[in-house]
């Protein structure tokens, strides 16, 4: 059985990914998916898979900074565009996993594990790069807006409630870093 | 034991921040579908389309052809053994059916393995899938409990006359007949519940390769009960045990449905052997839905008798479970009779019982265990016969429950079960105090003047946590689980090592069995560290289920903990020449009392290791202890009140939820934040099959639910914020006084939102008895419609 790729399938693809602000070259079939891309070729598996039908979210990714099902896009429709996945999100961030441990978690990170918002932790890297996609598109979003978005993605262990509690209180403490920051002449685009 | 009582604990009792937490969050988890091996391959299933029929020819030919496609299975290539649950029972009672890994001769639901296709990766297994040809001799399914017991019906199995795989009458109390033809008040439920999908998000998978150097087949899969899964494996392959080594990975839930063996697993380790390469099978969500292990599909007959004054006399159920296809490894098809018929009573004082459980077979994927087990239901129907009979006493519906819930421990059950303390009453009476003083009565009263509809309901139930072997002996389980091994080492740097036989799925373990270790050694938690999950390094385990992990698990856990604080205790009284009880531990060292010397526990380890010479002759070198722990009485219950408001909205039928309130007490809460997870999850699981899951089959036995399209899986639009008050009645046996908490929210939600939809539905005279409760019947019931509960 020949199970070289270029001699079994003549159609594989030649594409160039953005991830996390690194630049990947990947040969691949058209017909993969962007999550499986992520996951199987460039090895950060840490978007997960959880329906392949773009129904639970456990697979959200920000492109180009919005929050998508990465099952339903394929990696080619990817090109091009600015990818940033859950390992993006500890600061020092990949980079900093070189030491075994990794980066410090960032202040959203941080809010779900002081509220108790994941227990098995599957659906987790999807709820982080929503909230992290709306946040930044809604830093004043109130808890009822952010219940509404958490209603996008499923997760069956913690009954929702402390996901919902760990965004509001990190957008929370973000306006009010903000808050801080505004008063100063160099925080003014905000 | 060594010095550090719990009363004196430090991190048990405290929200301890998960030590999970940092690579979950950072995508740094481990989970199977993240394994990736050289040269590994993958396998999908080809599977049937049909509900009952005999297999006529399976022809895989044209597979092997397919560009990717490595190699193709069927039952015939691969020659393994089957699949065999069993309990200790009569034929009369049990009958033992065989699920073989691939159907052979016959296929019993859509969606049942015939063979496994193994190609270069997951898309081209599945170009592999559709080059299958399978031709059938169809056989009539057997879709229905009722289709199943009608004379003449097609045999599902054929060992199995009347597709029956269980029928037990586990009590009768003499004069009980005549109880009921005497009561002031007798009254009657018929409740049938849907069948459930328990739905991890992670679907089942497993990455299999042989080891030659070890001489091991190395399964990597996501079950609860990795031991379990060894010796199936090692049966079905014909290997020893030893030459199969189970680990687990980071577990995207299970809930059940990962706590038994799956046919899948086994035949991708058997395709790992045959191919001498690795071999993953990752499941799709539409063969979780359809194809997995379901649960929950019950109809209880029952009636109960009451006096005038509302206390409750007799009970007398017949409760058929809906097992489907196979009975399943280990629990069979009679986990779901069993529980039920072992402890419906509950939290009440009933004198006289009587109860028949059966399992019937059918043609629906199987049924496997999920979160609370059979409670759920039977709980339902308890907290339905209280309501009605409050109905026909016109008694407030709190006030029955008060008159009957059981005040005096313990207290031996009708069903042969003595009940540890708990507080019944306390939950009831705090969580309806907790109703009334956010004012939902007088909501309720005022949204009724303007013709809303806005519903109160209560369920007060406990949960038997903490099985010992004595416990599920009763039951007669071929495989009885019970006890736990724990092994707790240090190292000489002063570190601890530690393992369990429960299985992590999200419950927290390596965060609560480390406050427990940490306390007891009187270390800090940053070093000590829980292992678990891997059949070699554990010594032997029962895996995690019925909450029995930190009652089981973690009272042996605390005990070899104590076993090593013994140790060091020695090592150190001995070079200071004093009796061992002359010495406590404290802040990582062993410090003799009232005095100054002190040796810190990476000291007493260098000892222990590196100088054994000043060992005195009855202490053996070296660090490691190991303990178990067991249950001989019949277990420790949970218990809880819930209370659930919903508003009923005509123009829709949607009920919405407008506040849950949970009063739990689960004995010592070893980490309160993570108990409150538990609960909230628990009761978002339960408010699911109240309101929203169902998987159903047309005549043909196709299923409804091959996506989430289909199966409605709740979202933070529908699951409420969940209001949380704590009691705490210890346990008196487990060793840290905590009793089980993982299922409690799920067992109790069901009845409380179905009591809520009722006491909204008042007013129509309608009550409903069935679950889920669609937007349909509601509709109906609020616009004069004939209720749709009737057909059927």
């Amino acid at each position: 059985m020949n199970t070289d790729p270029v001699v079994t399938h003549p159609d594989l693809q030649l594409i160039t990914l953005d991830v996390n602000g690194e630049r990947h070259d990947v040969i691949t079939e058209p017909r993969r998916t962007l999550v499986d891309v992520l996951r199987h070729e460039l090895r950060l598996t840490g978007t997960h898979v959880g329906c392949e039908h773009g129904i639970c979210g456990a697979c959200t990714v920000l492109v180009d900074e919005r929050p998508v099902r990465a099952c339903l896009m394929f990696a080619a429709q990817a090109e091009g565009a600015r990818i940033r996945t859950v390992e993006s999100l500890s600061e020092g961030g990949e980079a900093g996993s070189s030491d075994g441990r990794g980066g410090e978690l960032n202040d959203l990170q941080r809010a779900f594990s002081e509220h108790h918002a994941l227990q098995c932790g599957f659906c987790t890297p999807g709820f982080l790069m929503l909230a992290e996609g709306f946040l930044a598109e809604r830093p004043e979003a109130t808890k009822e807006e952010i219940r509404e978005v958490v209603a996008s993605n499923l997760c069956r262990c913690t009954g929702y409630q402390t996901i919902v509690e760990a965004i509001d209180a990190c957008a929370t403490t973000r306006r009010g870093t903000c808050a801080d920051t505004c008063d100063s002449p160099a925080g003014k685009e905000h | 034991m060594s010095d550090v009582p719990m009363n004196e604990r430090k991190l048990v009792g405290k929200a301890v921040r998960r030590r999970e937490d940092p690579r979950l969050l950072a995508g740094r988890g481990r989970f199977v579908d993240d394994i990736a091996l050289p040269g590994m391959l993958h396998a999908q299933f080809v599977r049937s389309t049909v509900a009952h029929a005999e297999l006529a020819s399976v022809d895989v030919s044209a597979v092997r052809e397919v560009p990717g496609v490595v190699a193709v299975f069927t039952a015939e290539d691969l020659e393994l053994g089957d699949i065999v649950a069993q309990l200790g029972r009569p034929l009369s009672e049990f009958v033992p059916t065989a699920m073989p890994v691939l159907a052979g001769d016959k296929v019993r639901y859509v969606g049942e393995p015939i063979a496994i296709v193994v190609a270069r990766d997951a898309y081209a297994a599945e170009d592999g899938l559709e080059a299958a040809k399978v031709s059938y001799a169809t056989l009539p399914p057997i879709m229905s409990e009722e289709a199943a017991f009608a004379a003449g019906a097609p045999l599902v199995h054929a060992e199995a006359a009347h597709n029956t795989l269980v029928d037990v009458s586990l009590f009768a109390t003499d004069g009980i007949d005549e109880v009921f033809a005497s009561a002031p008040c007798v009254v009657e439920v018929d409740t049938r519940t849907g069948r459930q999908n328990a739905l991890p998000l992670e679907t089942r998978g497993a990455v299999a390769h042989w080891d030659d150097r070890e001489e091991q087949l190395v399964v990597h899969t996501c079950t609860q009960i990795p031991h379990q899964v060894r010796t199936v494996a090692s049966r079905c392959l014909r290997l020893d045990e030893r030459a199969v080594r189970v680990v687990v990975p980071d577990m995207g839930g299970g809930f059940g449905q990962k706590c038994v063996v799956g046919r899948e697993e086994i035949a991708a380790a058997a395709a790992a052997l045959r191919l001498r390469r690795p071999v993953k099978w990752i499941e799709d969500r539409k063969d979780a839905l359809s194809a997995s292990f379901l649960a929950r599909e019950q109809h209880y007959r029952a009636r109960a008798a009451f006096d005038a004054e509302g206390r409750i006399l007799a009970l007398d159920t017949d409760v058929v479970c809906d097992m489907g296809a196979y009975s399943c490894y280990p629990f069979t098809a009679g986990i779901e009779p069993l529980m039920a018929s072992a402890e419906m009573p509950g939290v009440y004082k009933l004198p006289a019982y009587r109860v028949r459980g059966r399992a019937v077979t059918t043609n629906k994927a199987p049924t496997g265990p999920y979160r609370g087990v059979s409670r759920p239901q039977y709980v339902m129907v308890m907290e339905r016969l209280f309501e009605r009979a409050a109905r026909e006493l016109g008694l407030d519906p709190v006030e029955i429950r008060r008159r009957n819930v059981i005040t005096e421990f313990p207290y031996k059950g009708v069903n042969s079960i003595t009940y540890d303390p708990g507080s019944y009453l306390e939950s009831l009476d705090l969580c309806e105090r907790s109703v009334r003083e956010e004012g939902w009565y007088e909501k309720q009263a005022a949204a009724a003047a303007e013709g809303r509809h806005i519903g109160i309901g209560y369920s007060c139930f406990s949960e038997r946590t903490g099985y010992g072997s004595a416990a599920f002996a009763q039951r007669k389980m071929r495989v009885v689980p019970g006890f736990d091994i724990s092994e707790v080492r240090m190292d000489t740097s002063g570190a601890v090592t530690f393992t369990t036989g429960t299985m992590n799925h999200g419950q927290s373990h390596e965060t609560t069995m480390a406050q427990i270790v940490a306390d007891q050694l009187a270390l800090d938690i940053a070093k000590v560290r829980l292992h678990q999950g891997d059949t070699d390094r554990i010594t032997y385990g029962f895996g995690t289920f019925a909450s029995r992990s930190i009652t089981i698990g973690g009272s042996a856990v605390r005990l070899a903990a104590a076993k090593l604080g013994d140790k060091l205790c020695a090592i150190a009284a001995s070079r200071w020449g004093v009796a061992p009880d002359e010495v406590e531990l404290a802040e990582g060292a062993a410090r003799r009392r009232n005095a100054q010397d002190v040796l810190t526990y990476e000291e007493i380890a260098d000892i222990a290791y590196l100088q054994a010479h000043l060992l005195p002759k009855d202490i053996e070198p070296g660090l490691s202890v190991t303990a178990t722990f067991d249950v001989f009485n019949d277990g420790t219950f949970s218990n809880a009140t819930h209370a659930c408001v919903v508003e009923l909205h005509a123009g829709t039928g949607q009920v919405e939820i407008l506040r849950y309130v949970c009063v739990e007490d689960c004995g010592v809460a070893i980490n309160p934040q993570v108990v409150e997870g538990q609960c909230r999850g628990g009761i978002a699981q339960g408010i699911a099959g109240a309101l929203f899951e169902q998987v159903t089959y047309d005549a043909q036995g196709e299923p409804s639910a091959t996506g989430f399209m289909d199966y409605k899986v709740p979202t933070a639009h529908e699951i409420p914020d969940v209001l949380i008050h704590h009691l705490e009645t210890p346990c008196a046996f487990t060793e840290t006084g905590a009793k089980g908490a993982g299922e409690g929210g799920t067992i109790g939600a069901p009845a409380a939102v179905l009591n809520a939809v009722n006491d909204a539905l008042r007013p129509t005279g309608v009550e409903l008895d069935r679950t889920p409760i669609t937007p349909e019947t509601v509709h109906r019931a609020l616009n004069g419609a004939p209720s749709l509960e009737l057909s059927s």
